[in-house]
């Protein structure tokens, strides 16, 4: 499914700052595999998804995708097979659109637009269909832009945008971080209902491990930009989140200093 | 003032209004200050007063003006996401560079075209209409036909794709949208409706001249947030007549101004500045002025729209 063979990304080269964010990462994900990966700040593991995503080209290795390379494809090119869920909820939306809007540009996700209408009416229903599964109630606010949400709205709808279209792959960037623990709850419902349970394809940034552990069949730990740790099915029915924190120790061969890993 | 003053100045906020709707869609819905445009006014006008001075159909000479602006436009556009030119600088680059290329396209100066049938004298002697009201004819036709256009271009998936450009350029990316053409598209866009404009005005008052740009970004934006204060309005087509409405309201205003005896024609662009300037601030002015808001009432708002929110 996806392939990364070997990947290197430094940033600020030859200048004083220069950071090295992955070195020789190499991961293969299996179709419909659920992945989370965990790892302190400045592991590299929104730089992984970055790469993956086409935001940062590599400075050396290669990303395959269903048997094709797409290593330096811009991520507007890739965008037909990849959808992304952000951190922030204000990214995965456009706030003065509405939320019918919102879901049109998502329904043509790497489509070639065209000057056909925006929306139509069968698109219509088919909105307010997929909009009930929210249950948030904005199939009856189609027409309401989307600044008008609360964040916990903004983010269901942005997860509900990025699986209109089947993607190939689903990557998630702590996509509950900035909600309060209530709305993340139902975010990662959501995400449950709709990736892990349609079997997306899909990898999973969190800052919890206890959610690391919960959520999907494999767990990927990076430190330093290097995956240190790569457990799937049988190992991680056996983890906790002690468990975890002794392993990281283990692999990394450093005390675990970053309070928020440690204390979710 | 009078009936014709008045009548006059209709006309030629209905003209510039092309102008404002250009200034509207890159300022409001791309959300870039684009300064193009005071060398793709006069570069519209220059094209087409040369060639109706040269002999051409002015119906011909007027739509010509519509891709050289737009090429003007592109040029921006290609300037600021091929080579990352703040938009700002990319635009005053294309603006400096236009004011040669103007004066290359009209040989001199000024152009004057009062020995020479323009669009409103062919329609008044096809029709048997007055000058004024062949003006008039003219002036509302095309408003009326670019508002539609770009009411119906919004509506359609290029069209959305460009607003959300203006909004969300990082989400449009990531639903597949090459945004940088986009940008272009519309610099283009707009850039074309300035240069019509340009065209039209020239037309109207009978000349084109070098320095007729000079401004115009200022009197753009002055017209769109006057007609979108005036208006209040959110719908896209409720927009688009705000921004005509407002560069109407902007005319009468200047109209106005000049009755007042001691203002010089020359301090008409003080006057914009400082219109744009209160038109700017007053948000945040009238915020200060706002009743302190009901604390309980808030309250009751607020848990209520966190009971539907979760």
């Amino acid at each position: 499914m996806l392939q990364i063979n070997n990947l290197y990304k430094v940033f600020h080269i030859g200048e004083i700052n220069e950071k090295v964010a992955l070195q020789n990462v190499n991961l293969l994900l299996e179709p419909g595999e659920f992945v989370t990966i965990i790892g302190g700040n400045g592991a590299g593991k929104s730089t992984l998804l970055n790469c993956i995503a086409g935001v940062h080209l590599p400075e050396k290795g290669t990303i395959t995708l269903d048997g094709d390379e797409i290593t330096n494809f811009p991520d507007y090119r890739r965008a037909g097979a990849i959808c992304r869920i952000f951190q922030d909820p204000m990214i995965g939306t456009a706030a003065s659109l509405t939320v019918e809007e919102n879901l049109a540009l998502a329904l043509r996700r790497g489509q070639r637009r065209r000057l056909n209408r925006a929306i139509t009416r069968s698109e219509r229903d088919l909105f307010r269909q997929k909009l009930a599964v929210l249950e948030l109630g904005l199939e009856e606010r189609l027409s309401t832009p989307v600044q008008l949400l609360s964040g916990g709205q903004r983010q269901a709808l942005a997860l509900l945008m990025a699986t209109l279209v089947r993607p190939k792959l689903a990557l998630l960037d702590e996509h509950t971080a900035s909600l309060d623990p209530k709305t993340a709850l139902r975010v990662l419902h959501l995400t449950r209902t709709l990736f892990e349970n349609e079997r997306i394809t899909t990898l999973m940034i969190t800052h919890n491990m206890e959610q690391a552990l919960d959520l999907g069949r494999r767990l990927i730990m990076l430190h330093e930009g290097s995956v240190i740790l790569d457990v799937n099915d049988l190992e991680r029915e056996e983890l906790t989140v002690p468990k975890l924190v002794d392993l990281f120790h283990a692999a990394s061969g450093e005390q675990l200093h970053n309070d928020r890993l440690l204390l979710h | 003032m009078n009936l014709m003053l008045l009548w006059s100045t209709l006309i030629l906020g209905l003209l510039y209004g092309l102008l404002v709707l250009g200034v509207f869609l890159t300022f409001r819905i791309l959300n870039y200050a684009d300064l193009s445009v005071d060398g793709s006014l006069p570069l519209g006008a220059a094209l087409t007063a040369t060639l109706i001075f040269n002999g051409m159909n002015p119906f011909l000479a007027t739509l010509l003006a519509i891709p050289l602006g737009a090429l003007a436009g592109l040029i921006t556009g290609i300037l600021h996401t091929r080579f990352s030119i703040t938009p700002l600088l990319s635009g005053i680059l294309t603006m400096i560079g236009l004011y040669s290329i103007n004066l290359r396209i009209m040989g001199r100066p000024n152009v004057p075209l009062l020995r020479h049938d323009t669009i409103f004298d062919l329609l008044s002697t096809y029709t048997g209409l007055t000058l004024r009201l062949s003006q008039t004819v003219i002036a509302v036709a095309v408003i009326i036909l670019t508002v539609i256009g770009l009411y119906f271009f919004l509506n359609t998936e290029l069209g959305q794709a460009l607003r959300g450009t203006g909004d969300n350029e990082v989400m449009l990316r990531s639903l597949g949208v090459n945004t940088d053409r986009m940008k272009i598209m519309g610099l283009a866009l707009s850039n074309g409706l300035v240069a019509l404009s340009g065209a039209l005005i020239a037309q109207y008052q009978g000349f084109a001249d070098i320095n007729m740009g000079i401004g115009m970004i200022i009197i753009g934006l002055a017209s769109v947030i006057i007609g979108e204060v005036a208006l209040g309005v959110k719908s896209i087509l409720g927009r688009l007549c705000a921004v005509v409405a407002g560069s109407i309201l902007y005319r009468l205003a200047i109209a106005l101004v000049l009755r007042i005896s001691f203002i010089e024609y020359t301090d008409l662009k003080l006057f914009t500045a400082l219109l744009v300037t209160i038109a700017l601030i007053s948000p945040e002015i009238s915020k200060k002025f706002r009743p302190a808001p009901n604390l309980a009432l808030l309250e009751q708002k607020t848990g209520a729209a966190e009971r539907a929110g979760n």
